[in-house]
C-alpha cells in the first residue's frame, strides 16, 4: 500500500580482496521495526556503513525512490537518515549539548531544533543533568541515550541503530529498547543490527539472519524468535 | 622598572607571531595527525605577500593584510588538496614527507622570483612614543594587538561556533563526523585555510618589524613556531597560543642575559627541558588512540 521505504538489492561489500557481504537484499517498509541479526563479523556493521555511504558497494539502495550509490554521507543524512555506529561514537571532547547540536548540521530550522533539544533533554533527564560535561565522561548507557538523542536530533526518519545494546547492563537495554518502540510509535523507521538476539526479535515486526555476509533466514520476529535454528546459533543454550 | 617593561613588550611581539604560526601547526595537527612542515614556508609567501602588495600595488596596511591572509589562505588549501589529501589512507610518514617537499618548493620557486633579499616598504607610519627609558612604536603595538584579535576570534570560532565544533569533532574520530551530516572535507579545508591565513598575517607582521625578507626566513621561524606548539600540547589551539608566548620570552630573557649567540641554543635547550617533565606540552593530554 504505502510506496516503497528502503530497498536494498544484492549488495556487496568487500574489503580489499575479501568480501564481506555477498548480493544480500532486503527491504524495510515506512513505519516498521526491522532487525538484522547475525554473529560477530557476519558483516551487518558493514551493511549499515555502506547504507550511509562510509564505504563504497556494488548492488543498489533505494532510499524513498533516491539512489544512494556514491552518495556522500553528509547528503545520506540530509535525506533523513540517522545512524548510530558501533560503539555509539561520541564525541568525548564535545560536552552533551553540542554533541547534540552538531547532529543538527544539516538541519535549516532554528525553532524546530530548539523544539527538538528540549523534548531530548526532558526524554533523557540523565543527559539533562549533565548537558555541559564532555561525552567521554558519560556511562555506556548515557552514551547510548546521547547517541539516541543525536539521531532524534537529526530529524532522521530512518535510524540505523549498530548493537545498541552491546556493553549494557539488562535494565538499560529494556530502556533503550522501550525509547525504540517510542520513536517508532511516532514515526521513525528503524533497522537494528543485533548480536542480542532475543530482544531484538520481540521488538521488530520481521528479521533478516545473516551468515557470513548472506541472508539465510528471514521471517517476522515472532517466527525467527521461536525457530531452533535461530534458537540453536544465536540465542545461546 | 622601565627596561622590564620595555623587555615584555618585546616578548609579547615575538610571542604573538610565533603563536599565530604555531596555530596552524596545531589545527593541521589536531584534525588530520599530522605536522605540515610547510607551514613556515607558508608565513615566508605571506611576508612576501605583503612585499607585493606594498612594492607593486602600494596598497595600505589593511588591504595588504587581507591579500596576505587571504593569498595565503588559498595557497594552503590548495596544497591540501593537491598534496596531502591523495595521501589521507597512507602511512603518515608520507605526508610529512610529501610536506617537507612542498616546503623545498616554495622556497625555491619564490627564490626564482626573488633572487636577493627584498625590503618592504614601511606600511604603519614611524610613529614611537618615549617614556623615560620605555620607548615602544605603533607598529609594535599594533602587532600585539592584531595578534590578539586574530587569536580571539580563533578561539571563539573553534569554542562556540558550528564550524569550531566541526573540527573539534573530527579531530576526535574523522569516522563519526561524516554520520552527523559534516562535509568533512570541507571543514578540512576551512581549517588549512584558518591555519595558513593566521600563519601569512604573522608573515605579513614578522616582515613588517623585520623588513628585510628572504625566501629562507620561514625556516627558522617555522621551527620554533612548531616547538611552541608542541610545548603548547600539539593540537591544542590555546596550548600554541601560550607555548608561542612563552618560546617569545624565553627567547628575549636568554638575549638580556647572554651574548646574542646563545639565544637559539638556550631557549631549545630549556625547551626540551620542559618536554623532558610534560612530555604531552603544558595543555596536551595524552589522548587515548582510538581505532
Ligand atoms: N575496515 C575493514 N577492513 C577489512 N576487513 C573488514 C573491515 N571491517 C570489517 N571487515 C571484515 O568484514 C567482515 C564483516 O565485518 P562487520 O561488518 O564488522 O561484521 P559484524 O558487524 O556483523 O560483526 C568481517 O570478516 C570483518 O573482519
Ligand atoms: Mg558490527
Amino acid at each position: 500500500m504505502s510506496r516503497p521505504y528502503l530497498v536494498v538489492s544484492e549488495l556487496s561489500i568487500s574489503y580489499g580482496n575479501i568480501s564481506a557481504v555477498r548480493k544480500v537484499s532486503f527491504r524495510v517498509d515506512e513505519g516498521e521495526i526491522v532487525t538484522l541479526i547475525g554473529a560477530n563479523g557476519a558483516g551487518k556493521s558493514s551493511i549499515l556503513r555502506a547504507l550511509s555511504g562510509l564505504i563504497p558497494f556494488s548492488g543498489t539502495v533505494m532510499f524513498r525512490g533516491t539512489d544512494l550509490g556514491n552518495m556522500p554521507p553528509d547528503r545520506i543524512v540530509a535525506l533523513g537518515v540517522a545512524h548510530v555506529p558501533e560503539g555509539r561514537g561520541i564525541f568525548g571532547n564535545l560536552s552533551v549539548l553540542e554533541n547534540l547540536r552538531l547532529a543538527t548540521w544539516q538541519r535549516k530550522d532554528g525553532d524546530g531544533v530548539r523544539r527538538d533539544l528540549d523534548r531530548v533533554l526532558a526524554l533523557f533527564p540523565r543527559l539533562n543533568e549533565r548537558k555541559e560535561q564532555p561525552g567521554g565522561t558519560l556511562s555506556g548507557g548515557e552514551q547510548q541515550m546521547l547517541a539516541l538523542g543525536r539521531a532524534m536530533m537529526s530529524r532522521g526518519n530512518l535510524l540505523l541503530l549498530d548493537e545498541p545494546s552491546m556493553g549494557l547492563a539488562p535494565v538499560l537495554v529494556r530502556d533503550i529498547f522501550r525509547v525504540l518502540r517510542e520513536l517508532n510509535g511516532e514515526g521513525t523507521t528503524i533497522l537494528l543490527v543485533e548480536q542480542n538476539a532475543h530482544m531484538a526479535l520481540q521488538t521488530a515486526s520481521r528479521g533478516y539472519v545473516l551468515e557470513t555476509g548472506r541472508i539465510v533466514l528471514t521471517g517476522t520476529g515472532r517466527e525467527l524468535d521461536a525457530d531452533p535454528r535461530v534458537k540453536e546459533a544465536y540465542l545461546g543454550k | 622598572m622601565f627596561y622590564i617593561i620595555q623587555q615584555t613588550l618585546n616578548a609579547l611581539q615575538l610571542g604573538s607571531i610565533y603563536a599565530l604560526i604555531a596555530l596552524g601547526y596545531t589545527m593541521v595537527y589536531g584534525i588530520l595527525t599530522m605536522i605540515n612542515f610547510a607551514h613556515g614556508d607558508l608565513f615566508m609567501v605571506g611576508a612576501f605577500l605583503c612585499f607585493v602588495a606594498a612594492t607593486f600595488f602600494h596598497m595600505s596596511f589593511i588591504p595588504a593584510l587581507l591579500l596576505s591572509i587571504l593569498g595565503t589562505a588559498l595557497l594552503g588549501v590548495v596544497i591540501e588538496k593537491f598534496a596531502y589529501k591523495p595521501l589521507r589512507q597512507a602511512p603518515r610518514v608520507s605526508a610529512i614527507i610529501t610536506a617537507l617537499g612542498v616546503g623545498i618548493f616554495l622556497e625555491n620557486f619564490t627564490l626564482a622570483l626573488n633572487p636577493y633579499p627584498r625590503f618592504i616598504p614601511p606600511l604603519v607610519c614611524n610613529l614611537t612614543w618615549t617614556f623615560g627609558e620605555l620607548s615602544f612604536s605603533l607598529l609594535q603595538v599594533m602587532i600585539i594587538t592584531l595578534s590578539v584579535i586574530l587569536m580571539l576570534l580563533l578561539d571563539f570560532t573553534v569554542r562556540r561556533t558550528m564550524v569550531g565544533m566541526a573540527m573539534r569533532a573530527i579531530s576526535w574520530d574523522k569516522s563519526v563526523a561524516p554520520l552527523m551530516g559534516i562535509p568533512v572535507n570541507r571543514i578540512i579545508s576551512a581549517t588549512f585555510a584558518i591555519g595558513t591565513g593566521l600563519g601569512g598575517a604573522a608573515g605579513m607582521m614578522y616582515g613588517l618589524a623585520y623588513p628585510v625578507i628572504d625566501p629562507y626566513m620561514g625556516i627558522m621561524v617555522g621551527w620554533k613556531a612548531f616547538i611552541s606548539a608542541v610545548v603548547g600540547g600539539i593540537g591544542n589551539i590555546r596550548g600554541a597560543m601560550i607555548g608561542g608566548f612563552i618560546l617569545g620570552a624565553v627567547e628575549i630573557l636568554v638575549a638580556a642575559f647572554f651574548p646574542s649567540t646563545y639565544r637559539d641554543f638556550v631557549a631549545f635547550a630549556l625547551l626540551l627541558v620542559l618536554l623532558i617533565f610534560r612530555p604531552h606540552g603544558i595543555l596536551g593530554k595524552p589522548h587515548a588512540q582510538k581505532v
